[in-house]
């Protein structure tokens, strides 16, 4: 196990040296366009040559590519073109508003996800039309309108909780509450119906399996055979789609952030992309990567530990 | 094929014929509604520039702001005087082209390359760290960096979208393909000497194509969305009309005119959801009735139950329980509903004694209801079934009717239950030894660490070699004679008095097989429990069984003493059935018992 995980993270860093020199050369192509937004109006052809020598753009690309990576492996991430703030310490500054949403909204999509769907699964009829219901309308409404829709009636028609902004948590944990309370809500709702919808689907196919009959006759709880064993048994696909839905929830957040006005990773990366921030960008793809990588490597060393037979190590 | 009991089963739904995909979603009310609805928006923009005055980028500077039902603006126009009804429809054609060329791409991509990956385990490295490699990009943030190069066009964006949802699909393929290969079909078929490229284009595609579908509905909504939420940014040409601009502007409208917030928003709602309904029924469609969930738990017809319940009043009442079998049951009718909703009797008043420490032979062909008749017996019949009639006493108790929480009082110490395939009854997630640890507990109520010493002893006592690592093994550990042995142990457990053994060796070994019955007869002899042997090999019955019952078509024919029954079969099917045997070793001298353990060992 300690050799798959090893080897895991060894691939990981592999492709996230991949990942940030597709990264660096795409950027490349917009080297200029930043360069001249970056002088705004007064720009010339001889300034703007001139910023480039000065940002060093106009070596090869390899080399300024050797030099960004030289300095990361010193953990010398760059700093904003735009702003002179560190790239390292900005990320993870934003990162911790984007965690103050996504994490809550996580725990609690999983959470009422595998109440919902062992619910649905062990229950027929009424109860299993209900939840199903519930969650087809969680897929099918997008996250965008229930957000707008949300802010219309709680904050701008009843008042109760702010429409934009964040408090953090450290300042005021109340004022953070409500300023977080209406995207966790927006992002809770997408993920608990994907998540839902593939437990339901899997607890239904482990309750008909040989080995729930068996354990029937055994005289075993039907508790116990629901969730000591036909649930374990489909957790590991569910877990499947709960790391997809992680990643997917920093997606979601950058639109969720937009709307709520949230000072978050989202806004960061959108806001830093349009003008062309490259040294942000970058640290913001070694952090993407990276996140990515160790999410899939927990949900893979997850479904081992809960699976014996899937075990891929 | 030897597997009864799967047989049996898949037998019943299979007999409702195939009616093909499209009947099936037009009969459905929910498919047909939900992909009427997606027909009819598509058409609608497909149409847009006939049905449509003006243009949706022109601007009329006059006339900002219309209301509703405005002359010449059915829906109004918005803040640059832009003809409502026209954006909406124009946007319905961004929406398709961008689920079209999503989805395709993702499908495409995707089962490929999950197909070749989760079948083939030396190519599945490589595409591991592919898709590795493709979820690695940070969606979003990707889309919007590529501004520059795809020059705001949504198809270039919504294509690159479409890789980026590949990996999901690719999952999806990957992880039901390595399950599917797992399965024993697969090894079957391989050994029958079909192709490796005929197995994964049956039998793994037909399993995964039903996940990839409700899949591919869900992504063609999320690229939807996705599209609009970018537009909604502002992110793309200003002059592809959108969900998502739309929104924008009416989002900044909002305490102008919120209709103009409403129409988009309500439109986008509702290609969603008939995207998921559509991919829900879809599935439903696809892969039968078999998602349906159902509660645990014997279903017994409510009217013919309470009928039963009376006839066991005025027959089977009689004082003490002197003379009383230990099991008998009475004209039990086992019905599985049709297609149209009606029953379908598959078990026809059978009656069954089993006197204490008996042994009795079920016997009959797949399909003749044996197993049916077992599984009623122990309350477990699939949530389909229904027990229309008829009465199970166990040891003077009515098991019909039982709620879940009494029938599990009365199994495991009182009637226990062997499987046919020793594989798939043990769940695969647990230890051999915390499966039988809890079967123990459940039945007897003892401590962990009793319970734990009782389990070891059983192994021992089952012929385990070694019972100590048997007990930290997993299932997929150990041999299928190895995992009979296992399942004989906890059904023993806790000394039922009945022993209900379902063709227990018919997976295994011919070796393993007359080791599985000398055990089986032992256990018997010490424990004094009565056994329920169903099986269709006379060899079997012959060997262990000193009553038999011949089971056909759902009645039992024939009942007797195991020596009368062989030497002067009454009923035409048991002599057809024995002479069967009989004629292909008439010129053999051995003594019977071992001939027909061949003979039935032959059928197989």
């Amino acid at each position: 196990m300690l050799s798959f995980a090893l080897r895991r993270i060894g691939v990981g860093l592999v492709l996230t040296l991949v990942m940030t020199f597709i990264t660096f050369w795409l950027l490349s192509f917009s080297f200029e366009s930043i360069v001249s937004s970056r002088l705004g109006q007064a720009a010339t052809p001889e300034s703007i040559a001139a910023v480039k020598v000065q940002l060093g753009f106009d070596r090869p690309l390899m080399v300024q590519y050797g030099e960004w990576l030289w300095n990361v492996l010193h953990g010398d991430f760059g700093v904003s073109l735009f702003t002179q703030e560190p790239v390292s310490g900005a990320v993870f500054a934003r990162l911790g508003v984007t965690l103050s949403v996504v994490l809550p909204a996580l725990i609690i999509s999983t959470l009422s996800a595998v109440v919902l769907g062992v619910f649905a699964a062990s229950r027929a009829g009424a109860a299993d039309k209900i939840t199903q219901g519930i969650m087809l309308v969680g897929h099918f409404v997008p996250g965008l309108l229930v957000a707008i829709a949300l802010v219309v009636v709680f904050a701008v028609n009843l008042g109760w909780l702010p429409a934009t902004g964040f408090t953090p948590f450290s300042e005021d944990p109340g004022l953070w509450l409500a300023s977080v309370v209406i995207p966790v809500t927006v992002l809770s709702i997408g993920g608990a119906a994907n998540i839902a919808s593939q437990v339901r689907g899997s607890m239904i196919d482990e309750l008909r399996k040989d080995y729930v009959r068996t354990l029937r006759t055994r005289g075993i709880p039907t508790n116990s055979i629901i969730l000591r064993h036909a649930l374990r048994n489909s957790a590991g696909p569910a877990l499947t789609v709960f790391s997809l839905e992680f990643l997917a929830m920093f997606g979601s957040a950058l639109i969720i952030e937009q709307v709520f006005a949230l000072p978050g990773f989202g806004t960061f990366s959108f806001n830093s992309a349009l003008i062309g921030d490259i040294p942000v960008i970058m640290g913001l793809a070694v952090f993407g990567t990276l996140m990515t990588i160790t999410v899939n490597l927990l949900a893979d060393l997850g479904i081992g530990w809960l699976n014996p037979k899937a075990r891929v190590y | 094929m030897s597997n009864d009991t799967a047989t049996e089963q898949s037998a019943l739904p299979a007999a409702k014929g195939r009616t093909p995909l499209w009947k099936k979603l037009l009969k459905d009310p929910q498919s047909s509604i939900a992909g009427g609805v997606i027909f009819i928006i598509v058409l609608l923009g497909v149409l847009a520039p006939w049905i449509t005055g003006h243009g949706p980028n022109t601007v009329r500077l006059e006339s900002i702001n219309s209301p509703f039902n405005s002359p010449g603006y059915p829906l109004g126009t918005d803040q640059y005087g832009r003809d409502i009804w026209s954006r909406l429809l124009h946007s319905i054609n961004t929406s398709s082209i961008t689920a079209v060329i999503s989805t395709t791409i993702a499908i495409g991509i995707g089962s490929v390359f999950g197909l070749v990956g989760g079948y083939f385990d030396r190519l599945r490295g490589i595409t591991e760290w592919v898709f590795a490699l493709i979820m690695t990009f940070p969606g979003m943030l990707v889309l919007i960096l590529l501004l520059p190069i795809t020059g705001g066009d949504f198809r270039i964006t919504m294509a690159i979208f479409g890789v980026m949802l590949s990996p999901g699909i690719y999952r999806i393929v990957r992880n039901q393909v390595v399950g599917v290969k797992s399965e024993l079909y697969i090894d079957a078929a391989r050994v029958s000497g079909v192709s490796t490229i005929r197995i994964l284009v049956r039998h793994v595609f037909s399993a995964v194509r039903g996940p990839v579908i409700i899949a591919a509905a869900f992504m063609a909504g999320s690229a939807i969305s996705i599209q609009a939420g970018l537009a909604f940014l502002g992110v793309g040409s200003k002059e592809t009309p959108s969900f998502g601009a739309m929104i924008n502007d009416g989002f900044r409208n909002l305490y102008i005119d919120p209709l103009q917030y409403i129409w988009p928003s309500l439109l986008l709602g509702i290609i969603n959801a008939a995207l998921v309904l559509f991919g829900n029924a879809l599935r439903d469609a696809m892969q039968g009735a078999q998602p349906k969930p159902a509660k645990i738990g014997q279903k017994v017809d409510a009217k013919a139950g309470a009928a039963g319940q009376n006839k066991i009043s005025t027959v089977g009442k009689p004082s003490g329980n002197e003379g009383v079998p230990f099991l008998e049951v009475t004209d039990l009718v086992i019905a599985y509903p049709r297609p149209d909703g009606s029953l379908n009797d598959v078990v026809h008043g059978v009656n069954l004694r089993i006197e204490a420490a008996e042994t009795l032979g079920l016997v009959g062909e797949s399909g003749s209801g044996k197993t049916q008749t077992a599984f009623a017996i122990l309350g477990v019949l699939p949530p389909e079934a229904v027990v229309r009639s008829g009465s199970i006493r166990v040891g003077g108790r009515e098991l019909i009717g039982m709620t879940e929480t009494d029938l599990r009082r009365i199994r495991g110490k009182q009637i226990a239950y062997i499987p046919q395939e020793p594989m798939s009854n043990l769940d695969p997630v647990y230890t051999v030894g915390a499966q039988l640890v809890e079967g123990i507990r459940a039945a007897t109520g003892v401590s962990a660490r009793a319970a734990k010493e009782r389990a070891l002893s059983l192994l021992a006592r089952v012929g385990i070699p070694e019972p100590i690592r048997t007990f930290g093994a997993y299932p997929h550990q150990i041999s299928g004679g190895m995992a009979q042995r296992v399942l004989i142990a906890g059904a023993v457990a806790s000394n039922p008095k009945l022993l209900i053994a379902d063709e227990p060796t018919t997976a295994l070994d011919v070796t393993v097989q007359a080791e599985i019955l000398d055990l089986l007869r032992d256990l018997q002899e010490e424990l004094g429990m009565a056994v329920l042997l169903v099986t269709h090999n006379f060899g079997v019955v012959a060997d262990i069984c000193s009553r038999i019952s011949v089971m056909h078509g759902g009645q039992i024919v024939e009942t007797g003493d195991v020596f009368d029954v062989f030497r002067e079969p009454q009923h035409e099917y048991t002599q057809k059935l024995l002479n069967a045997i009989l004629d292909e070793t008439s010129h053999r001298k051995d003594p019977p018992v071992e001939t027909l353990e061949l003979a039935g060992g032959a059928k197989r």
